[in-house]
């Protein structure tokens, strides 16, 4: 890692200098409070600051977009976020967001505009193939060269909006094997977090389902499992934790391991 | 005797529409029974859903086995129609081969009835061997998704009877093109001389040994047996998940065209919390006549039209709970008991109120420990699996939504965690007890 400073640009100190930015960056809760996922958070910002990207964050006035309350059947709770955050973007005029997180991004893409909220939104991974494709980003090898990686399809970017290409597009700029899992794509399994498991136990069951997915990862004998999701990623970290194969098999963020193969 | 024959037709075919129409009538009032929903698709996005994914099969082809035996049996099923169009018309009119009688002086059309029973008896061998490994892979391999709690009884019985129908079916069709040709040859009256079929024509070899009546017998019996057993199974399907055969091309046409992930809003509750917000909208008058929304569904009637046909098209295949996480993990959930509930609870409730009149309720829900339980609401993960993997396009995430919404909001029912995870998102915006200041500290790690 890198120990230089970088200022994180906040959407109302921006607004205030009069300022427009191209992009805002939804940072979401989980990359916001949680400390596995505030590590991608870092990892992005890293790279959008050396692209030099013209992005702000909303910070203090990002409010959770209500993906769990909707799904858990809370809609009050939800429309209430919801629409505050629709006029907080709407009162600084964004026109692109980028997240980190499917949840949010499938949320505010096509459940916002209902609402009266409508911006082009991206998922990080869609954001970093197009600079790719571009030219704009190049990414070395780095610690990837050689190695295999499977790539976990997270449901909300996957199923929920059929992106199945653009997170694979950048993990094969790694210069790694990409191999795939035994249910991937349309097909790929949950890892048990969503429609707001992630905030209560499992019901009774033989199994966990991250458990079940982590079996999955390993029969694969791959030496990264790379996610685009924060709640895939402590789904899946916990599922190797508990079959103690932390030290074979690593579970990265594709933010991250772009951040790493460039020495950011 | 021919007349005899042609009323006993009649009377089959006047009884059979009778109960079709029947059964028509109670599934249009049952499906009725749901609440409007818009399907927002224009008429190419609904004729290419429905000609893809009911008439191509095309998401039956991820499963390449399954795909190939069931078009075996869905190609039968097509093309025999055409021969069902000479019966029907030899069956009111006492002929015997009718369009053949019609075709055969003219060498194209003569050829193209040859050809078409030809492939007819070709599809029904297919549809045979289809029948069989069907059969094998339900009762003998136990395949788990066929063996799930909620196909104990009627459904799996279902399954296995539609497909004994179908083994007789190809039975008595060849039973009459063998007698058929059979007779042609022995010279009896009344039958037309013919080109060769060639599946049936071994059994013509085998039954010429024995006397022209028992020929007459045998042939007669494939007749009436084939057509008797097609009248049968218009009815039966109509009580079946056999209902699929029709229902497909409806429930694909009304696809919903909107991303997977995206769950419908409820206007209701955006209202009310926007005047909360907007101080001029509070002051409206509330107009006391209107009538309070319920939230969600508890019951059958508060699901939408497209979700109750859907209950209905459900041929009980299972490819969705072989999919969902919960249920692989052993969880109670299972997506296609949530179909089948839905469907079994409209029946019950649709006959109720046929009895004792449209408004009144007999009291039970959907929400129940006899259909579907807090616990299968609560296990979904919302991943879509069950979504996608479903061949004709039925939305079980849908039903279990809308459930949930009424579990939650109406009965405020929720596991403790929900309930402090709500409280956080009310209190500091986060599910997790995190102040909103707090949103970036995670840059102080860049900044020195
Ligand atoms: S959406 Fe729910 S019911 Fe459907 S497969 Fe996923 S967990 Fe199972
Ligand atoms: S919902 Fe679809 S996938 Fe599930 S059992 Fe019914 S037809 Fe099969």
């Amino acid at each position: 890692m890198s120990d230089t400073t970088i200022k994180v640009p906040v959407m109302a100190d921006v607004t205030a200098e009069g300022k427009t930015p191209e992009v805002l960056f939804w940072t979401g809760c989980a990359g916001s409070f949680d400390q596995r996922a505030q590590r991608v958070t870092i990892a992005f910002v890293k790279i959008l600051n050396a692209l030099n990207v013209d992005y702000a964050v909303l910070g203090p006035e990002e409010a959770c977009t209500g993906d769990p309350a909707r799904r858990a059947g809370n809609e009050f709770v939800f429309q209430m976020l919801a629409q505050q955050n629709i006029m907080t973007l709407n009162t600084y005029n964004v026109k692109k967001i980028v997240t980190t997180c499917p949840h949010c991004f499938n949320i505010i893409k096509n459940e916002y505009p209902e609402l009266g909220g409508n911006y082009e939104v991206v998922h990080h991974t869609q954001f970093l193939s197009e600079l790719i494709k571009a030219g704009k980003l190049t990414v070395q090898g780095g610690e990837f060269k050689g190695k295999t990686i499977t790539f976990h399809d997270s449901c909300y970017l996957g199923r929920a909006n059929e992106v199945y290409e653009a997170p694979r597009d950048v993990l094969e700029a790694l210069d790694a094997d990409l191999i795939e899992m035994k249910s991937c794509k349309t097909r790929g399994l949950c890892c048990g977090a969503g429609g707001a498991q992630m905030f209560k136990e499992d019901e009774p069951g033989h199994k966990r389902i991250n458990q079940e997915r982590t079996d999955e990862v390993m029969e694969t004998g791959a030496n990264y499992v790379a996610v685009g999701c924060p709640f895939c990623n402590t789904m899946i970290t916990d599922g190797v934790k508990e079959k103690d194969r932390q030290d074979y098999i690593k579970v990265l963020d594709i933010a991250e391991m772009v951040a790493k193969a460039n020495g950011l | 005797m021919a007349i005899a024959q042609i009323i006993i037709f009649i009377s089959a075919v006047i009884i059979a529409t009778f109960f079709v129409l029947d059964r028509i009538t109670t599934i249009t009032y049952n499906i009725k029974l749901g609440k409007d929903e818009t399907i927002h698709s224009d008429l190419s996005f609904r004729l290419k859903s429905m000609l893809l994914i009911a008439f191509g099969q095309k998401k039956m082809f991820k499963r390449p086995i399954a795909a190939l035996l069931h078009l075996a049996v869905y190609g039968a099923f097509l093309i025999t129609q055409i021969e069902l169009i000479e019966i029907f018309i030899d069956g009111f009119i006492g002929k015997h081969r009718s369009i053949w009688a019609l075709l055969h002086g003219w060498q194209p059309t003569r050829w193209l009835y040859t050809i078409t029973i030809n492939m007819i008896e070709l599809a029904s061998i297919g549809a045979l061997f289809a029948t069989f490994a069907f059969l094998w892979r339900r009762n003998a391999l136990k395949l788990p998704r066929f063996h799930k709690p909620e196909m104990k009884g009627w459904p799996s019985l279902d399954a296995n009877l539609i497909l004994l129908f179908e083994i007789a079916l190809v039975t008595f069709i060849m039973m009459m093109n063998g007698g058929d040709q059979a007779l042609q040859r022995m010279g009896a009256h009344h039958y037309h001389q013919t080109d060769m079929f060639v599946v049936s024509y071994p059994i013509s070899m085998f039954l010429e040994q024995f006397s022209m009546n028992t020929v007459l017998f045998v042939e007669r019996v494939g007749w009436w047996g084939h057509i008797l057993l097609v009248l049968f199974f218009l009815v039966y399907v109509t009580y079946s998940k056999h209902l699929h055969i029709a229902l497909a091309f409806p429930n694909t046409f009304f696809t919903r065209p909107e991303p997977k992930g995206q769950l419908a809003n409820m206007p209701a509750v955006q209202k009310e919390v926007a005047s909360m917000f907007d101080e001029s909208m509070a002051e409206e008058p509330v107009d006391m006549n209107e009538e309070l929304p319920s939230f969600g569904a508890k019951d059958v009637t508060e699901l939408s039209w497209k979700s109750l046909l859907e209950a209905y098209t459900c041929t009980e295949c299972g490819r969705c709970t072989s999919s969902c996480p919960a249920n692989i993990t052993g969880k109670k959930l299972s997506p296609r008991k949530i179909m089948m509930d839905t469907r079994d609870r409209m029946e019950e409730l649709g006959k109720y109120k046929r009895m004792n009149g449209a408004d009144e309720h007999d009291g039970k829900s959907l929400i129940s420990d006899e259909y579907v339980s807090k616990e299968e609401l609560r296990a979904c993960t919302t991943c879509n699996a069950c979504v996608e993997e479903c061949p004709i396009n039925i939305n079980p995430l849908k039903i279990i939504v809308e459930l949930r919404r009424s579990m939650i909001m109406e009965e405020a029912d929720s596991p403790q965690e929900w309930n402090t995870m709500f409280t956080n998102l009310e209190n500091n915006q986060a599910p997790w007890q995190f102040a909103q200041s707090e949103r970036l500290k995670w840059t102080e790690e860049l900044n020195n």
